[in-house]
């Protein structure tokens, strides 16, 4: 499944200093390594916290697991905090079991993420308090 | 689902995806680091790496690493003697964060590389171990949940790291073949470097018994590759027939030197002498391997002729095999156009006047017909190096005069050709 040769750039939008990434169905290949490069990308360019949106994936493998570690470890590097919007309640249970949801908050969609993350005063605390996906 | 059913067929399904990138040798890179994904988000490790053992160099490549950020090492020192050591079959995982088996880790990896995975907060060593060799470590950081890795999550890395042991050592495999196909392509090149030098110290040989005929085969190997080449032969038949050319009249080395350096036109018994050397270059060529096809039936049949009155075995036509048909009319025309100790060399005309008499009877007309558009072509221009022009010297082809004579020459060759073709 590797697929180098698949280019298309990873989608994301900025809402003031919060960047939002689509997660898009490159996430479950090494493509999705991408999304990686692109929420560095917003947080070397100033972005003070990030969103990764599922709303177009499906399930998530292995593969897809990894990446998002990565962009954890990306996001407590620059002590941004992160929430992923629109998982999927197969998802959500193994980011859970996995342990993700100890460093990234869940929403709902990307607005209540969007809402989330602007209550949060980001100069101090880490983490956005966890919202408990239904 | 329960969670622990969920993290099951996770790690499940990870082991079966981690077939499918292994079974994908498109790119080595690629897959290493594809089958590091799989490993890491099947456990929840946040970071890993992938290293293969650099053999002869003691070192360990970082072939994939993930979540150890940009200053992460390309390559970590380690000794062969670790690597023996790791070399046992079904090894177990090395833990770095249990302080009862740290000095069993220290003895086995070396000082050295546990300080520098502990920087790296690496904690996890497995090592990859396929036919008793040692040939990397996947290398784990610690799990999302914080907690200890379970000897269930143990195993999972053991089985998928047998897994990815063997895709390198595949990999490995396949590049050394690829390196050993690479080395011996370049002995081969060497080989036949040396080969054509040989060849050339051959030529330069014969020649030198033949006062007269200096250059004779140098140009004859040179007139045939032309000639084969204009005929729509391949380059590596192109060469073989240059080599051909060459070694045409090897056979002189054991004719006696007087008979070719005669001064005269030899009588029929010196006659009988000079033609054994078709026959006795081809006992001399036979034994040896050529990286070319046939060259010894060149050298034995450049005498031949269509009409089958030529020697040593009076072949006819199709008999002859088609190299020594080129080589043939390549030795007539040098012959042609040089002077010998008995005669001057004749003017183009004159040349021309022998192809159209012997076109069928002594030589091949489609060769001669090659032979005559390669000539037309240096005389017009159209190649970019003019080597008959250069070897029958300045002014021997007036562009003016033999132009119309081999215009008319090639296409009376050529319609003889097709009519025969057609016979
Ligand atoms: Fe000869």
């Amino acid at each position: 499944m590797v697929d180098s040769h698949d280019r298309s750039p990873v989608r994301s939008a900025r809402s003031g200093d919060i960047a939002v990434i689509y997660a898009s169905d490159y996430l479950n290949k090494l493509s999705g390594e991408r999304i990686e490069r692109e929420c560095r990308a917003h947080l070397g360019a100033g972005c003070r916290a990030l969103v990764v949106d599922f709303k177009n994936t499906g399930l998530v493998n292995s593969i897809g697991v990894s990446i998002m570690l990565g962009v954890i470890d990306a996001a407590e590097r620059a002590h941004a905090p992160l929430v992923f919007s629109n998982v999927n309640s197969q998802a959500a249970q193994l980011f859970e079991i996995l342990g993700l949801t100890l460093h990234a908050s869940l929403a709902d969609d990307e607005h209540a993420a969007l809402r989330m993350l602007s209550e949060v005063n980001v100069a101090q605390p880490r983490r956005v308090p966890v919202g408990k996906h239904t | 689902m329960s969670d622990q059913t969920t993290k099951l067929i996770h790690a499940f399904s990870a082991l079966a995806d981690l077939g499918e990138e292994l079974a994908d040798t498109r790119d080595f890179e690629e897959m290493v680091r594809t089958t590091l994904h799989v490993v890491l988000g099947a456990l929840g490790v946040r970071r890993g790496a992938v290293a293969e053992y650099m053999q002869g160099d003691d070192t360990l490549r970082i072939v994939a690493a993930w979540g150890l950020g940009d200053d992460a090492p390309a390559t970590l020192t380690f000794a062969a003697a670790s690597a023996e050591m790791l070399s046992a079959p079904h090894p177990r995982a090395l833990s770095l964060s249990e302080s009862d088996q740290l000095e069993l880790v220290q003895h086995q990896l070396g000082d050295t590389l546990v300080a520098t995975l502990g920087e790296l907060r690496l904690q996890l060593v497995v090592p990859l171990v396929v036919h008793k060799k040692f040939v990397g470590f996947i290398l784990l950081g610690d799990k999302a949940t914080d907690e200890e890795f379970t000897l269930y999550e143990r195993e999972v890395v053991r089985t998928m790291a047998r897994h990815i042991g063997v895709g390198i050592f595949n990999h490995r495999l396949l590049r050394e073949v690829e390196q050993r196909a690479e080395e011996s392509r370049g002995l081969y090149d060497n080989l036949r470097t040396i080969y054509r030098d040989t060849v050339r110290a051959f030529a330069a040989a014969i020649d030198c018994k033949d006062k007269y005929t200096q250059g004779h085969s140098e140009r004859v190997g040179k007139y045939s590759e032309i000639i084969a080449r204009e005929m729509g032969w391949s380059e590596e038949q192109v060469e073989g027939i240059a080599v051909a050319g060459y070694l045409h009249d090897i056979g002189k080395l054991v004719v006696e030197r007087d008979i070719i350096n005669a001064p005269y036109k030899i009588d029929a018994k010196q006659s009988s002498e000079l033609n054994r050397h078709p026959a006795a270059g081809y006992e001399i060529l036979a034994p040896i391997r050529h990286p070319y096809a046939d060259i010894p039936l060149m050298a034995k049949y450049h005498h031949e002729r269509i009409d089958g009155r030529g020697y040593p075995e009076g072949l006819t036509g199709d008999q002859i095999p088609p190299g020594a048909k080129i080589v043939s009319v390549a030795d007539s025309f040098d012959a042609m156009t040089t002077d010998r100790t008995y005669k001057r060399r004749k003017v183009f005309t004159e040349v021309v006047e022998d192809f159209r008499k012997n076109a069928g009877k002594q030589f091949a007309p489609e060769v001669l017909a090659a032979l005559c558009r390669a000539m037309l072509k240096e005389v017009n221009g159209e190649t970019k190096e003019r080597v008959i022009i250069k070897l029958l010297g300045k002014g021997y082809l007036e562009p003016e005069e033999c132009r119309p004579l081999l215009v008319e020459l090639i296409a009376e060759l050529e319609s003889g050709v097709s009519l025969a073709a057609a016979q």
